[in-house]
């Protein structure tokens, strides 16, 4: 594996047009998910690039430009999200659940007990599975995989680091309909790694 | 005792706000006797680390003098 060049200065990489294009390309798939539009994405890039270009004197001896990048980014989506908040239509989040009650059924039994087949199995070291690039690709496939509003609520939680009262505020949801979210998002995403990743790799 | 079902929601929720000492102590009658149930506790856990290493850890931006490893 190649090692990034660490020696170089950040200000290089943010007047490297080819680079720039390739960073750029990366952070609005990143805040599409997570804002659901495309415009507001577009802007939010284009600040958190400006703010980095800005404060590039900050990055010097930081581990990761890449890690850095992604943490204005983030700061960034959060304010979006923040302002945004009177914009949010509730009437859309509740279409998107009615479908998944059976999904449900087909995790646990009428009592409400796990089916065997859908046990939970043992996994192995996440660690060593968060040193492999391929372990990236099966979690990026299965996040896709989720139900989009759920995918979104799951990474605002877990990436971004919201509250849940937050989370309500922003969303226009009550803390009811975000647990059952969150819950749901959780099982699908468990039995997504263990069927493509923990059940196959040790 | 509560079922598997909702302790996997009583567990999911101990993410977002403090459960109650009634929902605790069902949810700790079941899980000592649920290893399925033990390990969605461990394996949600797991779910939390992943994402908050994702982007960053996300081979797709490489500086532009990386060599390709793809291709």
């Amino acid at each position: 594996m190649s090692e990034p060049d660490k020696s170089r200065d950040a200000a290089d990489h943010l007047q490297n047009p080819a680079f720039i294009a390739d960073l750029r390309r990366q952070m609005l798939r990143f805040a599409r998910l997570q804002l659901d539009d495309a415009h507001l994405a577009e802007d939010v890039v284009q600040e958190a690039l400006v703010s980095a270009l800005k404060n590039v004197a900050a990055f010097r001896g930081q581990a990761a430009f890449k890690t850095w990048m992604f943490a204005i980014l983030k700061h960034k989506i959060v304010d979006a999200l923040r302002q945004r908040r009177r914009w949010v239509e509730p009437g859309r989040t509740v279409d998107e659940e009615a479908g998944d009650d059976e999904w449900l059924d087909r995790l646990f039994d009428g009592t409400g007990h796990w089916r065997a087949e859908e046990l939970p199995r043992k996994w192995g070291d996440p660690e060593r599975s968060f040193e492999d690039d391929q372990f990236w690709q099966v979690f990026a496939a299965c996040l896709d995989g989720l139900p989009p509003r759920q995918g979104r609520t799951f990474m605002m939680r877990e990436f971004l680091d919201l509250d849940a009262e937050e989370m309500c505020k922003v969303l226009g949801i009550s803390q009811t309909n975000l647990h059952v979210t969150l819950h749901r998002a959780r099982l699908r995403l468990r039995v997504c790694l263990e069927n493509h990743w923990f059940g196959e790799v040790r | 005792m509560p079922s598997c079902r909702e302790s996997t929601r009583l567990m999911s929720e101990a993410r977002e706000r403090p459960l109650s000492v009634r929902e605790r102590m069902a949810l700790r009658m079941h899980l000592a006797v649920c290893s399925g149930c033990r390990r969605f506790n461990r394996q949600i856990d797991v779910l939390r680390e992943a994402s908050r290493r994702f982007s960053l850890l996300d081979g797709d931006v490489r500086f532009p003098d990386d060599k390709d490893p793809q291709s």
